[in-house]
């Protein structure tokens, strides 16, 4: 789009996927600004409720789990999770990320649609900065997350640090790739949405966010404990388990086996594949974006 | 001079009924397809259209001819079902005035927004901010949200960004019958002078008088087809009769 010889014939309408995103960066940065100019224009607490819908979510998941069906480790329950607050803090604030990127980036082409429809442009943007968005409103999360590892004791080595990145990063594509594919079906059946919300809710519980991942390979076996490991946001989940409450416990606890060897590469493949898949499939649906919307 | 617009023979159909649902595909389906799902008509067909690099066009025709359409398909908004289409050098469209403002942003964050959905880098936007918001003659309300604007001054704000971002080809659909007297001829200025300059235009207006001081040339539609090409004054007239 930026870089258009004077001197040559071309077909307009024509883009080149992600790639053009990279050469529009700096519409990109600016569709970003202007979604958290706008979602938080008029609201008292500003970005500040960033902070207190997941304080909420927590606050609920960890008496109710943790206390009330005997998650937490204490005296006189020995067999709980250690730390088992910033256990499940640090996997809800990954799916928080996920379920904000994903419904908004499923959202964004018909939302958009006024524009898409009078202006070319490349319309990926849409979805891709629906995640940076979500990516944004990640961050004070993981203040809070990192504040509670550190009450606890949290001392990670440089390898738990590049986990955490590894796990936001294939929880990030997947959520791009589903975004583009849910994006672009979404202007042709307005339906997808509701697709999308039902996924989201499977998704908190298809992971080992509110119980420990041993509970699932106790009842599933190896064969379908391999499906479920499978999930990039499982593998995400316990990248960040990895990162955040590992190093608060006494490190007796167990983590999946092949973590890195197998399931981080899984995890990557996978995600990068449904990427793959979605923007192939939004390629071929945005030539009629414009006159479906 | 060579030519700065190609389209070749493009036709394209809508459908006039949308299926919106799951459940209504689902149903229609069930019922044995009883029906057309979706019943399409055209909107341009089989049209041929060159422009050459400086030349002024009118798009001329009733409401519904398809001059929207064909010029959403000179921007590459939308793709033809057959034929092609070619462009040389930049497209800028004022297809919808403001199309891409956001009525909670500032007039500014506009202007930059704007400038980068119409492709301008931000180097671009930083150069010409200023000869926008003087263009614009908004003045102290740069800051101030697009939505207390008044329509004339969104327009005033849109069409100057738009104009600057320096495109080689310009499509205008149907914005100069917006704005008060003094602004209209400010931006009929504006393009006369980007035609002395050697921009290409592709104009839609209903505005005939208008349209035959700035253009040259002109292109009557019917119905999706190409029913004259010729010189503005003998296309002005078939339309009038
Ligand atoms: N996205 C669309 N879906 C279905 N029909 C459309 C769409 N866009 C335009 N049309 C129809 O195509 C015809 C041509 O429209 P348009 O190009 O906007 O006409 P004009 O600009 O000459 O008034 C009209 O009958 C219009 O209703
Ligand atoms: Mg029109």
């Amino acid at each position: 789009m930026s870089a258009i010889s004077p001197s040559e014939l071309t077909t307009p309408g024509l883009g080149s996927g992600l790639r053009d995103v990279r050469q529009s960066s700096f519409l990109l940065k600016l569709l970003v600004r202007k979604e958290l100019k706008v979602r938080y224009r008029g609201s008292v607490l500003g970005l500040l409720w960033s902070y207190v819908k997941p304080g909420v979510q927590f606050v609920v998941f960890y008496v109710a789990l943790g206390v009330f069906l005997g998650l937490e480790r204490s005296p006189r329950n020995p067999d709980g999770l250690a730390n088992y607050a910033v256990y499940l803090f640090s996997g809800i604030v990954l799916i928080n990320f996920f379920s904000e990127a994903l419904g908004n980036a499923a959202r964004s082409i018909v939302n958009n649609g006024n524009l898409i429809k009078k202006i070319y442009l490349p319309r990926e943007l849409f979805p891709v900065a629906s995640v940076w968005v979500s990516a944004v409103h990640f961050f004070p999360q993981l203040v809070v997350l990192v504040a509670g590892c550190i009450i606890a004791g949290w001392q990670p080595n440089f390898f738990q640090l590049l986990a955490a990145v590894a796990g936001f990063l294939i929880v990030g594509l997947l959520a791009t790739g589903l975004g583009l594919l849910f994006g672009a079906a979404n202007v042709y059946f307005r339906d997808s949405e509701n697709l999308v919300d039902m996924l989201l809710m499977v998704a908190t519980w298809a992971s080992p966010v509110m119980y420990a991942w041993t509970m699932v390979q106790e009842k599933l076996g190896p064969g379908w404990f391999a499906v479920y490991q499978a999930n990039p946001i499982t593998i995400g989940v316990e990248l960040f388990h990895y990162a955040f409450w590992f190093p608060t416990t006494d490190g007796s606890a167990a983590m999946p086996p092949d973590l890195f060897s197998v399931w981080l590469p899984v995890g990557l493949a996978v995600s990068l594949a449904v990427v793959t898949l979605g923007q192939f499939t939004f390629r071929r649906l945005e030539g009629r974006f414009a006159q479906e919307l | 001079m060579v030519n700065a617009i190609e389209v070749s023979n493009i036709s394209k159909q809508f459908v006039l009924r949308h299926t919106r649902s799951i459940k209504e595909a689902v149903v229609w389906l069930v019922k044995g397809r009883k029906g057309d799902l979706s019943e399409k008509f055209h909107a341009l067909k089989n049209v041929t259209v060159e422009i050459k690099t400086g030349e002024t066009v009118a798009l001329l025709g009733l409401n519904g001819s398809g001059k929207s359409t064909l010029l959403k398909h000179i921007s590459g908004v939308m793709l033809p079902d057959t034929g092609s289409v070619k462009t040389r050098g930049r497209v800028a469209g004022l297809i919808e005035v403001g199309a891409g403002f956001h009525p909670d942003l500032s007039g500014r964050d506009n202007v930059f927004l704007n400038g980068a959905i119409l492709g301008m880098t931000e180097q671009q936007v930083k150069d010409r901010f200023d000869d926008i918001v003087e263009f614009s003659e908004i003045g102290q309300f740069i800051d101030t949200e697009v939505k207390f604007y008044s329509s004339g001054m969104y327009l005033r704000l849109a069409f100057s960004v738009a104009v600057h971002t320096d495109p080689e080809v310009f499509l205008i659909d149907e914005i100069l019958a917006v704005g008060d007297e003094p602004f209209q001829r400010k931006c009929i200025d504006k393009i006369q002078e980007l035609a002395r300059d050697g921009k290409t235009l592709v104009v839609v207006s209903h505005d005939l008088d208008l349209v035959s001081r700035i253009c040259e040339r002109g292109i009557l539609l019917e119905h999706g087809n190409v029913k004259f090409d010729g010189s503005i004054h003998e296309a002005v007239a078939l339309l009038r009769s």
